[in-house]
């Protein structure tokens, strides 16, 4: 894949938006974010011009270089299966901005 | 009918994603218990309830239980498998993403074996990954309520390929997967509390076509037999559809069991995008070789195995193998009685009919049984010893189920021992013999059928207590006078 | 009587379990000065009413004679994105205003383990996005040395907090440089730790793996014994490494001669500010007059940091943010249609978030989406490896490696805050240190012509620490002359 551009990349039109307002109202949308039209415009303008800078990365040769999550060589600890109790219901649903009895209340979820 | 010739031109394709509930005491990524029919939100904590900066750990248990389910599958196992996020916004989803697996799980290229229709079925299972399970929204009309003690309860899923051809060859392939889980001791095997739970895709084609169809997920099946029952209905309903000239839409459809019905769950037009990445909250998971060999070498004997092994190391027919090897618990029981016994043809007998029909009657398990494998295979070493004769034995029997008490003390208490002196029986015999001048001259005169009426008087003399064979071969030797 | 003003945590901290100055007294002296200080720079989002309660129970610990920690009686200022048990944890963001965690983060435990009195919550950009203090819910941040100036980001609080001298030190995060860029902007010592040293728990996530905390202090002492505190294996944070922790104050030495350090031509090949290449200049000559070896090193790669460093970054927080969602805690909208779910969803993080904010959730969101993943995500953590190891190669040349913090020292308020990509770019000498995960510092070196202060950074290998502390040491003393000068509000 290194520098060959697979389908599924960006279109690399030199100076055109890469992210126009329908494609922002998209992401925004899977990002559960309601933004004013005023929002979206300013928003494609701005992550179109970073997106024009950030294409620079193409330029690098990563054939079969596998991707770093974490940057220091650790591997995972395993836990104990042992049962810790910290605090009584009371305390993770004493922030909610709507409860019945010791649940979370919300707007009915569509089956 | 077979589905061979039952769905007529078409083929139903089928694949299976079970989740089973790991049965471990902590959750799979916090500390909280898993025991969640405490209160409502009393089993969380700030992890699972995905407050900010809570991290998650991961809990070693649940890792060795998949490794092992993972090995009794036939898989390989990852030396490092990653943990991804899979991100959607639902209520009962606290973090907006579940940490599963993605391209990197824990076990793939599986292959499960077992009996359908006297054949062998082998069908693939292309992976089995962790993840941690969601909360649960109850619905009240007007609002959700979401409650998180389920949040975070690990899970294994298991993912088929899609091999399967017919509804009971898939409900089949679910009580097998189902078998292993219960003997490795991983799950529960609840299926109504969702310990164990089946999603089916389902498809159809014409014969012979080797395009796949547009596939359907199944959700909400609580038992094998609605599985079975909704793949059938879901099969003909496509087959309905492809015959009107319908396109079969991809959708998630839920199994109604009282209408016996599926239908399409109201969703979003919108295709999903979870956007799985690596969670970088979480460092890659490493197994080395060692390890993932000590947990095969814990792996108990699978149903087929064990099977096998009870036809040829008890000399069983393969009905009775099946049948005593259908739950590790039976079979274990029955193991014990053949060890208490040393006869496993008669353990064979006593549990596949009196024991299992005493169970079935009462609806009980085997682990709820009131006579322990020990105390039948006394009984039965009982028999063979001569103390009691197997007529006396079902009455052993009966009393132990209802007193739970050793046969020797029932056998001792009710003085039900075996009279084997034969000159007590000589004497129960003459009185017979006195009492019934007739019958003896009619014998004598060669009316041999009589001879089964003086053991029944012999026998009911000594209230069913003289060994049958004394009584046999004295009253022979009697009745030649 | 000692002048707490001017003192060091070190020495409050002895002072205090020798009882020649209670806990409480000291704490008093802070949250005077905070009363009178603060409302001119805004430093702090939450003041900790419960400080003075703490510190009396530190007093009595040291008058029952039990043993107190090295910070007896140390008022520490917390960076709004650690949760504090008990006591609101905003990350100056309407969607946390009122939030309340029911537990602390590790840090702050180990803090309070030690005797160190939380003096209050200091203000930053929102969620830790940004390099100015601008982008916070609660107002912006003035930098104590000028307030037409920015204190730095995103712990511009913290800086503030500390050069104002409203308390002796502050834990700052660091995801991009934002412990280094305010230590600069403020003239304090700040240290981003090596990614693993000090547990992640409790510490408000912006982007997982890049993300660190640590000391924003007035010494290279007081920061080496406040890292000393914070860090080590914590059984909450998968990431925490189980590395031994070396008593960092007590193994600094202002010896550097034979020490080799690294200057990334790269990094000097930069456009920057007069007074930034000067004060750098000035901090390598002295290094040299000890006898330390300059030693030209290649990262070719680190001008790719800044895009690497964005798209996984904003990768990682789109993810991090989504459970600010008004279903358990934080914002929910008054404004979504009645029953609509994803209404509620929208209308909540929508109102809730800054400009800023929803900017990188975006951004993030689509390097993730479907069709884009390989380009950007994947792209970027392959760089992000080439990185890595471009340094492991740098660091077999030499033992440290120097470079300016920032192109320029602070800029007024207000002057980039419209220009994202810009902002974005001036992080160039700070981001690849968090990519690679290396522990980076800011040291005082100088001022600008307008009186500004202006650090250097130094970066070491994995757990090297030390070799930090004992750079800065040298520093501070052969630029001891700089410490001389005071913010213009003290």
């Amino acid at each position: 894949m290194a520098n060959s551009k697979s389908d599924s990349s960006p279109s690399a039109t030199p100076g055109s938006p890469r992210l126009d307002k329908s494609a922002v109202a998209k992401v925004a949308e899977l990002s559960r974010l309601k933004l004013s039209d005023a929002e979206l415009e300013s928003i494609s303008q701005q992550l179109s011009m970073v997106l024009a800078n950030f294409e620079q990365l193409a330029e690098v040769n990563t054939q079969d270089v596998e991707p770093m999550v974490t940057p220091t060589d650790l591997t995972l600890r395993l836990r104990e299966d042992r049962v810790e109790r910290r605090e009584p219901a009371e305390a993770f649903l004493e922030n909610a901005p709507d409860r019945s009895g010791n649940l979370f209340k919300v707007p009915p979820v569509v089956g | 009918m077979s589905s061979e010739t039952r769905f007529g031109a078409y083929e139903p394709v089928i694949g299976i994603e079970i989740h089973v509930q790991l049965q471990t005491k902590s959750k799979m990524f916090c500390t909280d218990s898993t025991a969640f029919a405490s209160g409502d939100n009393e089993c969380v904590c700030e992890v699972c309830t995905g407050m900010p900066g809570a991290l998650p750990t991961v809990n070693r248990t649940a890792i060795e239980y998949a490794v092992k389910t993972g090995l009794a599958l036939g898989c390989t196992i990852r030396e490092k498998s990653v943990f991804s996020r899979k991100q959607y916004f639902y209520p009962d989803l606290p973090k907006g993403y579940q940490i599963s697996q993605f391209d990197l799980p824990l076990c793939e290229n599986g292959r499960v074996e077992f009996f359908h229709d006297g054949k062998k079925k082998s069908i693939e299972i292309i992976r089995a990954h962790v993840e941690e399970d969601a909360g649960k929204s109850t619905h009240q009309g007007d609002c959700s309520l979401i409650n998180l003690n389920r949040a975070s309860v690990p899970l294994l899923e298991i993912v088929s390929g899609p091999d399967l051809r017919g509804p009971e060859e898939a409900a089949e392939y679910a009580r097998t997967v189902h078998k292993m889980v219960q003997y490795l001791e991983i799950c529960d095997g609840n299926l109504e509390e969702g310990s164990f739970r089946c999603d089916c895709n389902v498809s159809v084609r014409k014969r012979g076509d080797p395009k796949f169809g547009t596939r359907v997920e199944i959700k909400n099946i609580n038992s094998f037999r609605f599985v079975e029952k909704a793949i059938e209905y879901e099969i003909l309903r496509q087959i309905d559809a492809v015959e009107s000239g319908e396109k079969i839409r991809q959708e998630t459809r839920l199994y109604d069991p009282d209408k016996n019905r599926t239908f399409a769950m109201r969703s979003k037009e919108e295709a999903h995008d979870y956007r799985y990445f690596p969670d970088p909250d979480l460092l890659p998971l490493v197994l080395n070789k060692p390890e993932i060999e000590a947990l095969r070498a814990k792996l108990p004997e699978m149903p087929l195995a064990r099977a096998a092994r009870f036809q040829a190391e008890y000399k069983l027919p393969e009905y009775d193998s099946q049948v005593l090897t259908a739950e590790k618990d039976l079979a274990d029981y029955f193991e014990k009685v053949v060890r208490a016994s040393g006869n496993a043809k008669a353990a064979s007998n006593w549990v596949m009919t009196e024991l299992l029909r005493e169970l079935n009657d009462s609806k009980k398990t085997v682990n709820q049984s009131p006579i322990s494998a020990e105390h039948l295979g006394e009984m039965i070493a009982l028999i063979d010893k001569g103390t009691i004769s197997g007529k006396i034995a079902k009455t052993v029997f009966a009393e132990m189920w209802t007193s739970g008490k050793a046969p020797e003390l029932i056998v001792k208490e009710k003085g039900l021992v075996q009279i084997t002196d034969t000159s007590a029986i000589e004497k129960s015999i003459d009185e017979v013999l006195a009492a019934n001048p007739k019958e003896l001259a009619d014998y004598r005169g060669g009316k041999e059928k009589l001879f089964g009426f003086f053991v029944g008087q012999v026998m009911k003399a000594t209230k069913g207590q003289a060994s049958p064979d004394l009584v046999n071969q004295l009253l022979k030797a009697k009745l030649k006078g | 009587m000692m002048d707490l003003t001017f003192a060091t945590c070190s020495e409050v901290g002895r002072a205090v379990r020798n009882r020649k100055v209670s806990a409480v007294e000291v704490t008093r002296h802070f949250l005077k000065r905070i009363g009178e200080l603060d409302p001119k720079i805004g430093a702090f989002t939450t003041v900790n009413s419960r400080a003075e309660a703490q510190a009396a129970e530190v007093d009595a610990r040291l008058a029952r004679g039990e043993a107190v920690g090295p910070l007896a009686g140390v008022p520490i200022a917390i960076k709004d994105l650690l949760c504090t048990k008990g006591l609101r944890t905003t990350a100056s963001s309407k969607i946390l205003a009122n939030f309340i965690p029911p537990y602390s983060a590790t840090v702050v435990r180990r803090l309070e383990d030690a005797g160190a009195i939380c003096i209050g919550k200091t203000s930053l950009d929102e969620f830790g996005m940004g390099s100015s203090n601008e982008n916070s819910a609660f107002g912006s941040v003035k930098n104590p040395w000028n307030p037409e100036f920015v204190p730095g980001g995103s712990s511009g609080g913290s800086a503030a907090s500390v050069a104002a001298r409203m308390a002796l030190a502050s834990i700052g995060t660091d995801t991009g440089g934002s412990i280094r860029q305010p230590s600069s902007f403020c003239g304090l010592f700040g240290i981003k730790p090596t990614y693993g040293r000090v547990s992640r728990y409790g510490i408000i996530a912006f982007a997982s793996s890049l993300d660190q905390a640590g000391p924003m202090a007035l010494s290279t002492e007081d920061a080496a014994l406040i890292l000393e505190v914070i860090s080590g294996r914590c059984e909450r944070d998968s990431t925490s490494a189980d590395v031994s922790v070396p008593l960092f104050s007590q193994q600094i030495t202002d010896q550097v001669k034979g020490l080799r350090i690294g200057l990334p031509k790269q990094y000097f090949a930069e456009k920057m500010d007069d007074d930034v290449e000067r004060v750098t200049r000035e901090s390598i000559d002295a290094l040299k007059k000890r006898g330390a070896i300059l030693v030209d090193v290649e990262l070719p790669l680190v001008k790719y940091a800044v895009p690497v460093y964005y798209l996984v970054a904003t990768s990682e927080a789109s993810s991090n943010l989504a459970r600010y969602d008004g279903m358990r805690f934080g914002h929910r909208s008054k404004n979504a249609a009645k029953g609509e779910l994803d209404d509620l969803y929208s209308s909540s993080r929508g109102e809730g978030f800054g400009p800023e904010v929803k900017r990188r959730i975006m951004l993030g969101t689509y390097a993730l989406s479907s069709g884009y993943y390989d380009a950007y995500y994947q792209k970027a953590s392959q760089v992000r490896r080439l990185i890595r190891d471009e340094f492991s190669r740098a660091f077999s040349q030499c033992d440290v490696i120097l470079s300016p913090v920032c192109t320029s020292p602070a800029f007024k308020i207000g002057e980039r805050i419209n220009d994202p990509l810009s902002m974005y770019l001036n992080d160039i000498f700070t981001t690849s240190t968090n990519l690679a995960g290396l522990p980076g510092m800011s040291v005082p070196a100088g001022f600008s012509k307008d009186g500004l202060p202006i650090g250097v950074q130094l970066m070491a290998p994995h757990f090297e620490e030390s070799r930090l502390f004992n750079v800065s040491s040298a520093l501070e003393k052969d630029l001891g002359a700089a410490k001389s000068r005071r913010p213009h509000v003290i």
